[in-house]
């Protein structure tokens, strides 16, 4: 079968494919880049619901993990994802490994590459730092979070939960609540959800919503407020945020001011519109940021965020490693799909572009 | 390793016109009710692309025999291929799309073309970890031989005896905008 794929009829036009060395950041993607992504999950949001849910794709492969800063749900969602395509996986964890010895990044990421794994998940607490290995590496690097700068699986994950409850990502009005300036996850979500026109209202305490995310994304509509009514009014999604305790020096509101001022409610809901998604990355402080009665109700999207991310994992696992990827003789994949433009064949970030170590406001 | 050279190609016969098609997939769907004893717990299930269209034609022609109502779900086996490391880069996904439980179904694969039988392999898996079927059976356009897999059709609609250098393919108005099957060759 696969040999007839290098001969099809020459009347019927080419899928369009992207191909991806690493994925580090949403915002250099385009928007059908980002929609080849999201439709590559698909097949693997069916795979969830197999009763033998378990892949051959990538056996023989071998995927790193690498958390340089603590995390359960992206770890164990990659993990997972990896382990369904059939890979193994090496785990490296901040608390157990040598960075606690002294050890340099640079020199953890070689050492762990010298045992061959076929790609590089890892997450780090400084801004950019997934590019800076990425660019000393010769295999895929996936960023599972850097800093306060991208977390580009997490922002799929929403944006195909999201399309798979509204139908669309177009055009929604979407409100991120709670601490902004330190949230990886509000950037991958902007950069992506932007691209298709959503227009963004940012609320939370002022020192948490810098007006400079109002420019990250130029031709996108931000806007910041700070009374949660005003955020919430006419939203379609609203995508909430962890109270970054670890990223804060100083305790800048206590939680019963927060609760106050910023707490999802039911009666602050209602003013959102009546079909209106509410999102959570996790972990969730339950009683803080969100109510249980808002947490648990129909509008939460929280355990299909959590179903939808090994999904998506499994999509950027194995467009990132399935195929001959060295050697540079890659030959764009030739299926052929009725009435769809030629195929492309570009990576996912350039590399020769050098991206500073630190973004936005770090810790 | 396959390489993907620019080729001449050849068109050296038509092995199916348009009736010749119909008229076959019209003899499968016979085929495929009375060996089956009937349709009770019979799906069919196409393989992504052009089994596809098929299974969906053999389902309308069971439909007029009598008025029987077959299941038909679609299968994508490219996660399930042995060569995704040699097909240079990875192709695209599709959905496979299967509503009904194939727990203890007859179910009948049905693809264009059976060659090294390897794209059946791969369908089995991806069925398997759909559930337990009671019974797999195959059913092809174009049995052109060569296998490289223990793996034969029950239900065929031509055998066609060709070299190694020769390909078939199966054109049809839903993919490919024309109706019939040719064999073609490569010259290098």
């Amino acid at each position: 079968m696969g040999f007839r794929v290098g001969f099809t009829n020459p009347e019927v036009k080419e899928v369009v494919t992207y191909r991806f060395r690493d994925l580090l950041a949403l915002e250099p993607l385009s928007a059908a880049e980002l929609t080849f992504l999201l439709d590559q999950s698909k097949p693997f949001q069916e795979i969830q619901r197999h009763p033998l849910k378990k892949l051959a794709t990538l056996r023989g492969k071998t995927v790193a993990l690498a958390f340089f800063e603590t995390s359960t749900r992206t770890r164990i969602s990659f993990n997972t994802a990896a382990s369904r395509l059939g890979a193994d996986t090496m785990n490296l964890q901040a608390e157990a490994s040598s960075l606690k010895k002294g050890e340099t990044l640079l020199d953890t990421a070689f050492n762990l590459n010298a045992m061959k794994p076929d790609c590089l998940v890892m997450r780090h607490s400084a801004s950019g730092a997934a590019d800076y290995v990425a660019g000393r590496l010769d295999i895929p690097v996936i960023n599972a979070g850097d800093g306060t700068h991208e977390h580009p699986s997490q922002g799929l994950l929403d944006a195909l939960t999201i399309r798979d409850r509204k139908g669309t990502i177009e055009n929604l009005n979407v409100t991120i609540l709670g601490d902004l300036s330190h949230s990886r996850v509000a950037r991958s979500n902007i950069h992506l959800l932007g691209k298709f026109g959503c227009r963004f209202t940012l609320c939370g305490p002022a020192m948490w919503v810098p007006r400079e995310l109002e420019n990250i994304a130029p031709g996108t509509a931000i806007r910041s407020v700070y009374k949660i009514e005003e955020a919430v009014e006419d939203a379609d999604v609203i995508i909430m945020l962890r109270v970054q305790t670890e990223r804060q020096h100083e305790a800048s509101i206590s939680a019963n001011d927060y609760i106050l001022g910023y707490q999802l409610n039911a009666e602050r809901l209602k003013r959102a519109k009546p079909d209106a998604l509410v999102l959570h990355p996790g972990p969730m402080n339950r009683g803080i940021e969100i109510t249980p009665e808002v947490a648990d109700g129909p509008q939460s999207c929280v355990l299909e965020q959590v179903t939808n991310g090994v999904a998506v994992r499994m999509a950027i696992l194995y467009l990132l490693t399935a195929g001959e990827v060295e050697g540079g003789a890659a030959h764009p994949a030739t299926q052929a799909v009725p009435g769809t433009p030629a195929t492309h064949n570009r990576r996912a970030t350039d590399r020769s572009t050098e991206q500073p170590i630190s973004k936005g406001k770090d810790s | 390793m396959l390489e993907f050279r620019a080729m001449k190609i050849v068109e050296k016969a038509q092995l199916m016109s348009p009736a010749e098609i119909d008229r076959t997939l019209q003899r499968l769907a016979h085929e495929i009710v009375e060996k089956s004893g009937g349709t009770k717990h019979l799906a069919l299930i196409g393989i992504r692309r052009r089994g596809v269209p098929l299974a969906q034609r053999i389902a309308q022609a069971m439909r007029g025999i009598d008025g029987v109502e077959v299941p038909v779900g679609t299968l994508d086996i490219t996660l399930y291929r042995d060569d995704l490391s040699k097909v240079a880069p990875q192709a695209v996904l599709q959905s496979s799309d299967i509503s009904f439980g194939v727990d203890g179904m007859d179910l009948v694969l049905v693809d264009d073309v059976l060659y090294t039988g390897r794209t059946i392999r791969a369908a089995m898996n991806g069925l398997f970890d759909l559930g337990r079927p009671r019974r797999v059976s195959l059913c092809v356009l174009i049995d052109r031989g060569h296998r490289e897999m223990p793996i034969e059709s029950q239900y065929t609609g031509r055998v066609v005896q060709t070299s190694d250098s020769e390909i078939i393919e199966v054109r049809l108005r839903e993919i490919d905008n024309e109706e019939r099957v040719v064999l073609v060759d490569r010259v290098e």
